[in-house]
């Protein structure tokens, strides 16, 4: 649905004359420090699949909320290629991009950016307005939005009036106003307290069984990443690290900035059966229980341990190998892997 | 500080102390050197000129101004521009003034009598602000009439209202493109920053020189001094908006323009609307000294009053004006909190729309009474509570010096022979080089080389406007004031920025004495201290207090709760706690204090000229009244405009440079 293709933005003076010169392969500091240039985003290619919830994760300074900025032009890149369903939309013209900002792609900030002087009803039927519909028709989109997120009764409440998890409601709710087809969500819980946070992050996974909305959610938080991403990319220094679904990342880091981020993670909610099963020993007795590779360790440790047996990890009728008790327990003490 | 840290001494720290009392050092070794000077080189070279000789440079300006006036009605520059621009402004202003001051035709009101007037601003004044504030305008609208000023208020009420719109329409647009475009604003602060530092005073000869004596000119004026507040206002209300709501707009697929208008405007309301208070007071204030140049109006009242040392009746113009500043400055601020409480659905109810319904009609019903009644259309009476009024300030000030003389003299003269006069004499009497000289290097040792060419460049202008003598008699006085005015708002400052509870008494009077128009300042202290310069001084620093103390008082109120609760667990007393924890904090302020002080200062002592205070003022003013001194005039304000460039720039170098060491 979008294909990111090496994409730059670099803040400065002369951007462009950075990129491709040996000065792009500095460090930060040394680039900011030689010619007053910052590399944002450095050379970022992915995919999202239609229906996708793709996380791009990172600390405070990476990058991250450049790039998926970059990915609505709200900030123009300095170089690169975004396509949006076989279209560039680097080259369309502002009609266009506006077009497209209106009916294809929404975004949820970090801040809410709800405008103070509407009510919510009016915060939420904005895209429509400024789209020239109605307001006996938006006013009637933006209450079904309004159930859609839980917030009966507020519609005609000041967002001041309501508190921070209610107004990233609002945000949400503002961003499916006009049923786009992209979610962009840049940090969108990290104002809000931790158990709010928890309930929208439900909130978020509820939205997206119901309406299977592609999404480009930016955290800073690995467990958000995990709990919420099909995909996650690890940006640091404007570069993205590494890609891979979350098991894959705490499984196989691709390098110790990774492996250093995911290390304090409890593996066993994310590794699967077919990552820690391993080749029987020679006598080992292969008629213990039969469990997928698909299932966590997390979620399989029962068996797991109430079986005096090995588990045999099974998949389309082939034995892929086996686990036990002693398997399991490295992989939860972290000692392996 | 860093002096007394208990820290081990090294070497590098003994060098920082030599470094820290550098500039001390330089300082006290300049004013020894001018001193010693001034007095040994007193009396050569001190550019003295009487009243009446012009210089050649004074002598081009009058044939400047002549040439003027002989082609305003041929050359096509004046035809086709600036003709063009007077003739509609003029149309416009008396447009307003038909409808709500000046009889026309046969009639003997304007369009709008007293009646229609009183009601219909007293309703404006409930639909923008509430009923206290309606009931206040009433009430003071009455006591106006009941003065015996109301065509005069209603003058000056047009005049005001003309060039508050033409301010507005030009501000507000300019304001919104300085909000949204850096480098718009880049360029056009330091024209906003030139017009507010030049004393109002001195561009009201060279816009009458084009715009011709009337209303013209005083709109002219007048909207020189008020667009500022209303550009500068704006674009701070645009700047405001918090950036995230702006982008989320735009990401929702919003124009630039649909982002101002639906995001960024609603947003900046409430400031604008504060922004329009402020070009409001300001042209009220600059349309009273618009009397000088023959605005009509309360102002005029009191220039008339004030030139033949009328007391009473300037005093009761002066409350004039000031009823009148009470009630603009009340309804826009009022209105500019409602802008608030508007988000909170409070308005729009049933009962709300009823009133406004009766309000209206109450309103027609009055305009139509006030154009049919004559009692209804001129205010009845010839003012008899004004006279009173007029009578009773006579009375007191004739009961105060009869029974005071001595001490008003005394302190008259006990400040002019011990204070004024000394500072005076030695700058009149030093050698023009010795004191330009003296600011240059004032000017190298707290702002270094660029601020030393300009200061050299405001030295050598004012020398050959030929005022050099003129300009030094000025500064005594702006000295003695500012110096004054700093000890007060550092007194007061820190008072107030200590206690909430003086803070919550003060604030109102400071923000009151700040709204009042410059004018009315003199007239109690004329009373009390005759035509002198010490009736401008002391004018001039009840003038330019409020500005100082509040620019303090903030500093001190702003130094971080972490140095105080450090400075008072570390057991200081109070005098220690300001003397060496928030005094220092808020240096700062202190010299910003100091900068406003001046500039405020200046203003005020030049239209002290009026009242005898001498120096460049008074050539301004006889500059409007002497054709064959209108040359001298400009050449005055000249002079004081690169005096204060002078003054506002070397107080400002020495707030940049507080700020500076502190961050060392």
């Amino acid at each position: 649905m979008i294909s990111v293709r090496h994409v730059w933005k670099v803040f400065g003076s002369n951007p462009t004359q950075i990129i491709g010169s040996p000065d792009a392969n500095l460090s930060r500091s040394e680039l900011r420090a030689k010619t007053g240039n910052t590399i944002a985003v450095r050379d970022v290619s992915f995919d999202v699949a239609p229906g996708e919830v793709f996380v791009v994760m990172g600390l405070s300074g990476s990058g991250k909320s450049t790039l998926v900025r970059c990915m609505t032009r709200l900030i123009e890149p300095t170089q690169g290629e975004i396509f949006f369903q076989e279209e560039d939309i680097l080259k369309v013209d502002e009609k266009r991009l506006r077009e497209l900002r209106k009916t294809r792609f929404s975004m949820v900030f970090q801040h809410f950016g709800l405008l103070p002087h509407r009510k919510v009803i009016d915060n939420i039927a904005y895209s429509l307005e400024i789209n020239g519909v109605s307001k006996v028709e938006r006013h009637d989109r933006a209450n079904q939005v309004i159930e859609l997120v839980g917030l009966q009764g507020y519609g005609h409440a000041y967002p001041e009036k309501l508190s921070g998890g209610m107004q990233q409601r609002v945000g949400l709710a503002r961003a499916l106003a006009v049923d786009p087809q992209v979610l962009f969500l840049d940090e969108p819980f990290s104002a809000l307290d931790p158990l709010i946070r928890r309930d929208m992050q439900a909130e978020v996974i509820r939205l997206h069984h119901q309406l299977g909305k592609t999404m480009v959610f930016i955290t800073h938080d690995l467990a958000e990443a995990v709990k919420l991403g099909d995909r996650i990319a690890i940006m640091r220094d404007g570069a993205i690290v590494q890609i891979g679904t979350p098991e894959e990342l705490v499984a196989a880091p691709a390098d110790d900035y990774v492996a250093n981020f995911v290390q304090d993670f409890p593996k066993s909610q994310v590794l699967t059966l077919r990552w820690i099963a391993r080749k029987p020993d020679e006598n080992e007795d292969l008629s213990g229980p039969i469990l997928p590779p698909t299932v966590t360790v997390h979620n399989s440790m029962r068996q797991i341990v109430e079986s005096a047996l090995p588990i045999r990890v099974m998949e389309d009728g082939h034995l892929l190998g086996v686990v036990t008790t002693k398997d399991m327990l490295s992989v939860v003490s972290g000692s392996e892997l | 500080m860093s002096a007394t840290v208990l820290a081990k001494p090294k070497p590098v720290q003994k060098a920082n102390v030599v470094q820290k009392y550098k500039m001390e050092l330089y300082l006290s070794a300049l004013s020894a050197g001018f001193v010693f000077f001034a007095i040994l080189l007193r009396g050569i070279a001190t550019l003295p000129l009487d009243t009446s000789s012009l210089t050649s440079f004074q002598s081009w300006l009058n044939s400047v101004s002549d040439w003027i006036g002989n082609n305003q009605n041929s050359n096509p520059f004046f035809t086709f521009f600036i003709n063009v621009i007077r003739d509609s402004i003029d149309a416009f202003v008396t447009g307003i003034q038909d409808l709500i001051s000046q009889s026309i035709g046969n009639n003997a009101s304007p369009l709008i009598g007293w009646l229609g007037i009183v009601v219909l601003l007293s309703f404006v004044a409930y639909t923008v602000a509430n009923v206290r504030i309606a009931i206040l305008v009433f009430l003071g609208l009455v006591s106006l009439g009941l003065l015996g000023f109301w065509q005069e208020s209603m003058d000056t009420l047009a005049l005001t209202l003309a060039a508050v719109v033409l301010a507005l329409i030009i501000g507000i647009p300019l304001g919104i493109c300085a909000g949204l475009f850096p480098r718009f604003e880049k360029v056009i602060t330091p024209f906003l920053d030139f017009a507010q530092v030049m004393p109002t005073f001195v561009y009201l000869t060279p816009v009458t020189l084009f715009f011709l004596i009337g209303p013209a000119s005083a709109t002219i004026v007048t909207m020189v001094y008020a667009i500022p507040p209303a550009l500068r206002i704006t674009s701070v209300a645009l700047h405001e908006v918090p950036w995230s709501s702006v982008e989320a707009a735009v990401s929702m697929g919003s124009t630039r323009i649909q982002a101002l208008r639906k995001v960024q405007l609603p947003q900046a309301k409430r400031t604008i609307v504060v922004g329009i208070n402020q070009t409001i007071m300001a042209a009220l204030s600059m349309v009273t000294i618009a009397a000088l140049i023959d605005a009509p109006g309360l102002g005029k009242v009191v220039v008339t009053a004030l030139e033949s040392l009328d007391i009473g009746k300037s005093f009761q113009a002066g409350l004039g004006i000031v009823i009148l500043a009470v009630l603009l400055d009340r309804t826009t601020t009022a209105a500019a909190s409602k802008v608030d409480t508007e988000n909170s659905h409070l308005v729009s109810h049933k009962r709300h729309r009823q009133i406004l319904l009766f309000g209206g009609i109450a309103t027609l019903v009055a305009l139509l009474i006030s154009r049919i009644y004559s009692w209804a259309g001129n205010f009845p009476g010839t003012g008899l509570i004004g006279s009173d009024i007029a009578r009773y300030a006579d009375d007191i000030v004739n009961w105060i010096q009869l029974h005071f003389v001595s001490v008003t003299n005394a302190i008259t003269n006990g400040v002019s022979y011990g204070l004024i006069n000394p500072i005076q004499n030695l700058l009149t009497n030093s050698p023009w080089f010795v004191t330009g000289l003296a600011f240059v290097l004032l000017a190298l040792i707290l702002g270094g080389k660029k601020l030393a060419i300009i200061s050299t460049l405001c030295v050598l202008g004012i020398v050959g406007t030929g005022l050099w003598s003129d300009t030094m008699t000025t500064l005594a006085s702006v000295l003695v004031a500012a110096t004054a005015t700093v000890a007060i708002g550092i007194i007061f400052g820190v008072w107030i920025g200590r206690s909430k509870r003086a803070d919550q008494i003060m604030r109102p009077m400071l923000d009151a004495g700040q709204v009042l128009p410059a004018f009315v300042y003199l007239v109690p202290f004329l009373g009390l201290f005759g035509a002198t310069r010490f009736t401008a001084i002391m004018a001039a620093i009840v003038y330019a207090a409020p500005a100082s103390i509040k620019l303090m008082a903030d500093g001190i109120a702003g130094v971080p709760a972490s140095i105080t609760e450090a400075g008072i667990a570390a057991g200081s007393n109070k005098w220690q706690m300001i003397v060496k924890v928030q005094l220092p904090s808020a240096r700062r302020a202190l010299a910003l204090s100091t900068n406003q002080g001046i500039i405020y200062v200046l203003a005020m002592v030049v239209v002290g000229g009026l009242v005898g205070a001498g120096g460049l003022g008074y050539l301004v003013v006889a500059g409007f009244t002497q054709l064959n001194l209108t040359g001298k005039g400009l050449a005055a304000g000249l002079a004081i405009v690169l005096l204060g460039i002078l003054l506002d720039r070397i107080t400002q170098a020495a707030a940049a440079r507080s700020m500076l060491e502190r961050t060392k």
